[in-house]
């Protein structure tokens, strides 16, 4: 089994690890924020507050050393139709519910529930983010010169590319700086972060969302509230499960949920939108070599610490490099994986997989992908084991039936259909119900049923082989037939 | 001849045949030893904990990757010890056998086409340019 790291250890273990991998993150982190707040249609300061906040904040709070949280794409997408409707205030609003939301669901431990998430609805999550981050990037294209499309080009060129002489900067980054510079010197007219919104140079500042407190807000908040709470711990366990891996030390998943809540709570009342785990900074985090919490309190105040003293500059960076970012980011996010094994997986896997993306893709709102995808899966698995096997053999005069299988709710239909009740020339029968299980009261109701169908018929009946489980449930149920 | 021999794997398939080849250099030197190492990568972490979702927690993915490697050994019956190492797989497995002294690498050559050889590289490629030990790729 895996190791918890001690508090101390997750503090101080990895003293220049966490910081060289803190700074690294710092500066893969900048691009994402912006671009995921202008996905949002939000000021790409709320962005930057936001992984600046929540990065700070898990630190602290949160329950696996070593992973990054911020603005991410799966909660921006989530959150577009409330700004577009309703404005930034309510976001925020929406944002300190999602937080406590999330210690809720921290407090009763609900974060147990993910393993009701099949393996199929997980990939189509991360299949169904990618494509979203990708398809959001489509926009930026309307009426673009080729300036734009060079652009674009030329920054996957160089993020791909880069790769090939060092990886000791991240290659996003020089395709940012690139592609920056060349904007500045052709003095090209392309859209820039600036003509997204201003950057602020200053720190956040505590502030109260500005919507009347009422009941009528909690219902417009609401439901994109779970909705964020529900995606941002999917994502937050699945990358702390990430993490786990690679580093080989457990983590604790309650204690990041509720660290989850309090990082959006804090975000929410100093102007920053919605965050949670992000699979592919906390990947570039742990392979350069972050470890511990040091890492993520590093990159959040160098975060912040660039865009004070550097905020100028951000500005000018043009719109396309961060749209070669994202198309980076969507082709990383996408499992390819998936696509290889679709041939291998059965079939009602792909299945719960590819209408999991199809909800999201439709619906724009990965929280219902997922319940949509967890109920066709439960459904699947019920249909799977209510198949009931009954087969008969005459030996000493009597009719045999073995019952194998669930009975169930959901298989008592198709058992009393199939039943076979001609017991030839016996006068007794037995039910083996040995490898068979009694789950509820259409089980107990089906079986008295089938047996005094047999009795009227003048055949005595005898059970045997029931497991304690059933025979008590029986016992407590049956009501037509005595026990033989 | 190889007492120190270090077998370089992926947990796949093809690596076990890789196995047998090691063990057959092992049985040659009386009290050789074979180091299995597994280079845990970020990519593949990601995307085995993705499809080994429902198991994680009951299994460790990748450790549990070399099981098969292991039991091989014991049959065979060569003193093992197996490290798991985090990294990009060739400079790590590189620097290792480099700072261990190992007398021998072997390593699988995993058979990439031109165009993922160019964007991965080829990790046996790697290791056999920049290991100071003799290197076997078993193909």
């Amino acid at each position: 089994m895996q190791n918890t790291l001690t508090s101390r250890k997750a503090w101080f273990g990895n003293i220049k690890g966490d910081l060289v991998s803190g700074i690294v993150v710092a500066l893969a982190l900048i691009p994402e924020a912006i671009a995921f707040a202008i996905i949002a249609g939000v000021d790409p300061m709320v962005g930057l507050y936001a992984s600046f906040l929540i990065s700070v904040v898990i630190a602290f709070a949160g329950g696996r050393p070593g992973m990054i949280s911020g603005a991410t794409g799966a909660m921006a997408l989530v959150m577009v139709d409330l700004v577009a409707e309703w404005g930034v205030d309510y976001l925020l609003a929406a944002t300190i519910l999602t937080g406590v939301l999330q210690i809720i669901f921290g407090i009763t431990k609900l974060a147990r529930l993910m393993k009701f998430i099949p393996r199929s609805v997980m990939v189509g999550f991360v299949n169904a983010l990618a494509i979203l981050i990708f398809t959001a990037q489509l926009e930026h294209f309307e009426g673009a010169n080729w300036v734009m499309y060079a652009m674009v080009i030329g920054a996957l060129a160089i993020i791909y590319l880069f790769p090939l002489f060092t990886k000791a900067v991240p290659s996003p980054l020089i395709a940012i700086v690139v592609i920056t510079i060349i904007a500045l010197m052709t003095n090209v007219n392309v859209l820039t972060v600036g003509d997204m919104g201003q950057i602020t140079q200053a720190f956040p500042s505590f502030l109260f969302p500005n919507v009347p407190f009422s009941f009528d807000t909690l219902m417009i908040i609401f439901p994109y509230s779970l909705a964020l709470a529900i995606v941002g711990l999917v994502e937050s366990l699945l990358t702390a499960s990430i993490v786990d891996e690679y580093t080989g030390t457990a983590s604790n998943k309650n204690r990041e949920a509720g660290g989850q809540g309090i990082a959006n709570i804090i975000t929410g009342f100093f102007g920053g939108m919605a965050g949670c785990a992000m699979i592919g900074q906390s990947v570039i985090n742990v392979s350069s070599g972050g470890r511990g919490r040091l890492s993520s309190l590093t990159a959040g105040l160098v975060l912040i610490s660039l865009i004070v003293f550097m905020g100028d500059i951000v500005s000018q960076i043009p719109v396309a490099a961060l749209v070669g970012v994202m198309v980076m980011v969507s082709i990383g996010t996408f499992d390819w994986g998936s696509i290889r094994t679709l041939k291998i997986v059965p079939l009602t896997d792909n299945l719960v997989m590819i209408v999991t993306v199809l909800t999201v893709v439709f619906t724009h709102n990965l929280a219902i992908g997922v319940l949509t995808g967890v109920l066709l899966s439960a459904i699947f698995f019920v249909a799977k084991i209510s198949k009931v096997k009954v087969t008969k053999e005459f030996k000493y005069n009597r009719m045999h039936y073995t019952f194998q299988g669930e009975i169930f709710f959901a298989s008592v239909t198709e058992l009393m259909d199939e039943f076979d009740y001609n017991t030839e020339n016996a006068k007794e029968a037995v039910f083996d119900l040995t490898k068979a299980r009694l789950w509820d009261d259409s089980a107990i109701a089906a079986l008295d049923k089938i047996v005094s169908n047999l009795e009227q018929k003048r055949i005595n009946v005898y059970v045997v082989g029931l497991n304690q489980l059933s025979s008590e449930l029986r016992a407590k149920l049956s009501r037509k037939l005595s026990a033989h | 001849m190889y007492k120190k021999i270090l077998l370089a794997t992926d947990g796949s398939e093809h690596s076990l045949r890789t196995t047998n080849h090691a063990i057959s250099l092992a049985t040659i030197t009386a009290d050789s030893y074979i180091e299995v190492v597994y280079v845990k990568e970020s990519t593949q972490v990601k995307s085995d904990t993705l499809h080994n979702w429902n198991k994680v927690g009951v299994m460790n993915v990748q450790e549990d990757k070399v099981m098969g490697i292991e039991e091989d050994l014991q049959k065979a019956g060569i003193s093992y010890k197996t490290t798991v190492l985090n990294g990009e797989p060739g400079p790590t497995i590189v620097d290792y056998a480099n700072e261990k002294e190992f007398d021998i690498v072997i390593v699988g050559s995993r058979g990439l086409n031109a165009f993922q050889e160019m964007v991965l590289g080829s990790v046996s490629h790697k290791v056999a340019k920049r290991a100071n030990c003799p290197v076997l790729i078993v193909k």
